[in-house]
């Protein structure tokens, strides 16, 4: 079944597989990793019925190198993968990220560091993402709570990185990934479709891959086109090619990291409930989103002024929504499956007005309604 | 032109002799994609007017898989050093060779990594020096071409850049071979692996090459094996198998039949 919309039953990796093929997926590379093996085994079926390619690699760094490869001689491409293998395809996220390869990376996330608990959900790799590769760079992270949501933002991962050439990673967890959910997939013709920009000058006629002209976004030919163009993980000036030069390098860093800072707002997807006027503001994302969803609800009817705040899109972080959405609370609650990562961010984002307090999980359990409820009433 | 070369070094003659196999083979320069990793070889692909991508280290056939199974018409051609290929980026290399897909790939094989200044790689012979060997190098060297034919390579040579024309005729079977194709081409570092095991100038090591490369016809009729620090070039092996992206071509029609079934 190709391209066919309804209603369906699916895991979120299913639907992260319909929703990268909706966005017009047509390269995948990977190796097997629980809890994301579902994703390359569906495009492995799925891939060549579209006249697609899927290769599975012989390791993390070659999937994500051969994804850059492909997405450079102008497929759109995507790897999956979970925490062990996300780690291995960080040097090359980073080439990615400064070459402006447009590309898309999946990581349903599971309990680590190390092997860790490879069938069981945590929310350990937001960092990673965030920072996972050396040096500054742009990061784009999105997060579902429902495997309908990860349809969504599969096929949104892909338009902004085709839009801003630059890898876009798609957080799941284990739960996520593995539940089944009803989904309702909107006819091909109903999903809106970003291709990245093409030049807009014919071959030899001065097209440079890294001179963004009036924008900063340059535009982005195929191998194989005829523009015979350069692509280099050194710092590279508007040619393309390698420099030294200070100014240069500092801009090009400038520019790929305010590409992305400059569409903050645009990129912002965040959620709230029942804020204003709220006592306590309970801050999630993810899978713990739901408990946490439930649990002010149960706060609400035992009288307490609970709201909720979901981050949808956690990098580049969404501080001015955050402020704005908890800037009556006394008090936030960050519910997360990790020792504190998205907390810091809150921290940073309220600016000490207002006391934010941590509930951390680890160990491999999703965090229950109870569970956060009693640390809403605790705070 | 500019580059970033050191003095004597083999790399351009390497370079050269790519250019011209390209040359001969008469590929379109709008449909052939030079990929490199990292170290000094790894540099040439920014001097050669073609789509180039220069990648990180060891990782310039993972890159290359991904452009010739996107777009299978093009001409992908590796370039690598030694510590690139056969080091940090050996599981590319043995799994680009098992898959046999069409990807020629030139290692300018310097024994040595210059980029660096001179550590020791996979290709330092035992006992030479390098700047993380100065008592002698205990670690034994690959035979990178008996490696790359038994991890699947269908078509494996080895020149060196003393011998440029047959280079350069290695090169030219190696781009027209529907296949993974390995040439090891043996490119002296006169700076940092030179000097340090008192080997001379380029000269001196290229005369070196001269002395001890024994073409294959030769050694393969001889009864003895080859005396130490002997080597064999000119075209190894050479066998005709399933190239990958044809056998992939195979997956995408079985696809259809099936989707056209159902």
């Amino acid at each position: 079944m190709v391209g066919a919309g309804g209603v369906r039953l699916m895991q979120g990796n299913e639907a992260c597989v319909e929703g990268a093929l909706a966005a017009g997926l047509r390269f995948f590379a990977g190796y097997p990793i629980t809890p994301s093996t579902e994703i390359a085994e569906l495009l492995a079926e799925r891939l060549p019925q579209v006249g697609g390619a899927f290769i599975q690699m012989e390791d993390e760094l070659a999937s994500m190198g051969a994804v850059v490869g492909a997405s450079l001689a102008g497929l759109k491409a995507m790897t999956a993968t979970s925490g062990p293998g996300f780690s291995l395809k960080q040097e090359n996220i980073g080439f990615a990220a400064l070459a402006e390869v447009p590309c898309v990376i999946v990581d349903v996330q599971r309990v680590g560091p190390s092997t860790g608990m490879p069938t069981s959900p945590a929310q350990g790799d937001v960092m990673q993402a965030r920072w996972g590769t050396h040096g500054d760079h742009p990061t784009v992270a999105f997060t579902p709570w429902s495997v309908s949501e990860t349809f969504s933002l599969t096929v949104t991962c892909f338009n902004v990185a085709e839009e801003l050439r630059t890898p876009v990673i798609l957080l799941l967890d284990e739960v996520i990934g593995h539940m089944r959910e009803k989904v309702v997939l909107p006819p091909p013709e109903a999903v809106t479709v970003v291709d990245r920009k093409k030049p807009a000058v014919p071959p030899g006629e001065g097209y440079s891959a890294y001179d963004p002209g009036d924008g900063d976004i340059p535009p982005l030919a195929a191998f194989g086109d005829g523009y015979r163009f350069h692509v280099t993980g050194l710092l590279h000036d508007r040619s393309g090619f390698p420099t030294n030069d200070p100014e240069e390098a500092a801009y090009l860093l400038n520019r790929i990291c305010e590409k992305v800072e400059r569409r903050r707002a645009r990129l912002t997807m965040i959620e709230s409930r029942d804020v204003h006027g709220a006592d306590v503001v309970v801050v999630a994302y993810g899978c713990t989103a739901r408990p946490a969803s439930r649990a002010v609800r149960m706060a609400r009817e035992a009288g307490i002024r609970a709201g909720l705040v979901r981050l949808i899109t956690l990098w580049p972080f969404p501080r001015e929504d955050v402020a704005r959405l908890t800037a009556g609370a006394r008090r936030i609650l960050v519910p997360e499956m990790n020792l504190g990562q998205i907390v810091h961010e809150v921290e940073s984002a309220v600016a000490g007005r207002i006391p934010v307090v941590h509930l951390g999980k680890v160990g491999g359990v999703l965090m229950t309604p109870e569970e956060i409820f009693e640390a809403v009433k605790g705070v | 032109m500019p580059h970033i070369w050191c003095a004597g070094c083999g790399h351009g003659i390497v370079m050269g002799c790519l250019i011209r196999a390209i040359d001969r083979v008469g590929l379109d320069k709008n449909r052939t994609v030079i990929v490199s990793g990292i170290g000094c070889s790894s540099r040439a692909p920014g001097y050669m007017d073609f789509d180039t991508l220069h990648t990180t280290h060891g990782r310039a056939l993972a890159f290359a898989t991904g452009v010739k199974m996107a777009n299978p018409s093009l001409n992908v051609i590796v370039i690598a050093g030694d510590g690139d290929l056969a080091a940090i980026g050996g599981n590319h290399l043995i799994h680009a060779a098992r898959r046999n897909i069409r990807i020629a790939t030139v290692c300018f094989d310097n024994s040595t990594y210059g980029m660096t200044s001179g550590q020791y790689s996979p290709m330092t012979p035992t006992g030479k020096f390098a700047s993380t060997a100065p008592y002698g190098n205990i670690d034994r060297p690959f035979d990178l071409c008996e490696l790359a034919k038994g991890a699947g390579a269908t078509y494996v040579a080895r020149g060196t850049t003393y011998h440029a024309s047959l280079t350069v005729n290695l090169i030219a079977k190696a781009l027209e071979h529907n296949g993974f194709a390995f040439v090891d081409v043996l490119s002296q570092c006169p700076t940092y692996y030179g000097r340090r095991n008192k080997l001379g100038g380029a000269v001196e090591m290229m005369k070196w090459y001269k002395d001890n490369a024994v073409p294959v016809q030769a050694a393969r009729q001889s009864p003895e094996p080859l005396p130490p620090g002997r080597f064999m070039i000119g075209e190894l092996f050479t066998v005709t198998a399933p190239e990958y992206t044809d056998e992939y071509a195979g997956v995408l029609e079985r696809a259809r039949e099936r989707e056209t079934r159902a």
